[in-house]
């Protein structure tokens, strides 16, 4: 493959999209090879449709889209070759079997793996005799996510994968995910409300909020920027204004200062005026979601 | 090469930092020795179920702090380095004193004060020694 190191698993660029009711707007995003990048969102941020779009299953009204190097929509059919999608509304055929349709898609996909298709069989504790009616929802979700994987798909994107597993199958899932980009050549998009597996394995991160792009940077960058500062403020005490404050709570004595560009020159400034500086605290991805969230709804709304 | 490696989420370290810790931890006791190779970047990180981003930071930081070396093409390996055991106990002295640091800040103890209560515990140390 004709791939560098700087390739793009996808790329959408100022991609916007109108419905009655919501709208998506100027979405710049985009996922180097190899990596694996989490979209985390409310309902209705837009996560879906961002996905939707990708896929080519809607078209957009402005904008471009790419992925593995080709046009999407026009090139969809040749990328999908090697793209897996699996979405929770997505549905397979009731009465056949989980051996029928690993049989189906072998057929259509020539990248097929069956060796690993039976691991995972064990892995996620399905029985490829039984019939999807006769499955639960959890194991429906399984048994796609096993017809995804088997195929080894060179992009995989997947709509809120871990939602109606139990913890089990989500640790496994979790490591089939891993064990993907053991090869650098291989990504992973998928949505999720579940932040702290976002934390764990994802390289980017994307928060989409009301159809906007709130921000998207790699996950080191984006807990390496936020802080919690609890500071002690004597009476007459005065805190300094400092830039990069997002919110600012103050008590009597205590005030606690949340920062998105932390930096530890902040300590010299609060002690200068007089007040102390108690506690540091780094923040995890969800805390670091809603206070990106509140922001940026706040700066639309002035 | 099996490096068992536990990455905590509910530790409030983050998790590249509990990575180094946990590598440099195994060099301090000899697990691993100079020159002694160590897993790739993404193949701890399927180990480990952390992204690979986080992995290479770790292994970048520990890069720069001459704790392993990575030879393109050919991996990453425990540096060969005579002072790296008496220089990661003195790191790791380092880190502790600064959770002490921080755990007397919260109660209010500061500068001379926290030197001196230092003192106090350290003769006390020497004392009980002596009696037992």
């Amino acid at each position: 493959m004709s791939t560098s190191l700087s390739t793009n698993a996808f790329c959408l660029q100022d991609v916007s999209k109108s419905f009655s009711h919501f709208k998506l707007e100027g979405l710049n995003l985009s996922l180097p090879q190899g990596q694996i990048m989490g979209l985390v969102g409310p309902n209705g941020a837009g996560k879906s449709t961002t996905i939707r779009l990708l896929m080519g299953l809607l078209a957009c009204d402005a904008g471009s889209i790419e992925a593995l190097g080709l046009r999407v929509p026009e090139q969809i059919e040749a990328a999908k070759r090697r793209i897996a999608f699996v979405s929770d509304d997505m549905r397979l055929f009731g009465t056949a079997t989980l051996a029928w349709h690993m049989r189906f898609v072998a057929s259509i996909y020539p990248e097929w793996d069956e060796v690993y298709a039976r691991k995972l069989i064990r892995r996620f504790n399905l029985r490829p005799g039984q019939t999807m009616a006769k499955m639960s929802r959890g194991e429906q979700v399984k048994s796609m996510l096993l017809l995804a994987l088997a195929r080894r798909p060179a992009l995989l994107v997947l709509d809120e994968p871990t939602s109606g597993l139990d913890p089990v199958a989500r640790h496994e899932l979790l490591t089939e995910l891993m064990e993907i980009v053991r090869d650098d050549t291989r990504s992973i998009l998928f949505s999720s409300h579940n932040t702290q597996d976002v934390e764990r394995i994802c390289d980017q991160i994307a928060f989409i909020d009301r159809g906007r792009l709130v921000d998207s940077r790699d996950k080191e960058n984006f807990l390496e920027r936020w802080r919690r500062i609890s500071v002690d403020v004597p009476g007459g005490v005065t805190l300094p204004r400092l830039a990069d404050v997002v919110d600012l709570s103050l008590g009597e004595r205590v005030a606690v200062l949340t920062t998105d560009n932390y930096l530890p020159q902040m300590h010299a400034l609060l002690e200068q005026s007089g007040a102390r500086v108690q506690e540091v605290q780094r923040m995890s991805l969800e805390e670091i979601f809603v206070a990106c969230v509140m922001r940026s709804r706040a700066e639309v709304q002035s | 090469m099996h490096i068992p490696i536990q990455v905590s989420q509910t530790d409030p370290r983050p998790m590249y930092l509990q990575i180094k810790e946990q590598l440099r931890h195994r060099i301090a006791v000899g697990e691993l020795k100079s020159g002694d190779e160590i897993p790739s970047i993404r193949a701890l990180a399927v180990a480990t179920r952390v992204s690979v981003i986080t992995i290479k930071r770790a292994y970048l930081e520990l890069e720069l702090e001459g704790v392993i070396l990575t030879r393109q093409g050919r991996g990453s390996f425990v540096a060969e380095n005579a002072n790296l055991g008496a220089h990661m106990q003195a790191q790791e002295l380092d880190a502790q004193l600064a959770t002490a640091v921080h755990t007397a800040a919260l109660l209010g103890i500061r500068g001379e004060a926290l030197v001196e209560r230092l003192r106090e515990i350290e003769r006390d140390l020497h004392e009980n020694k002596r009696e037992t």
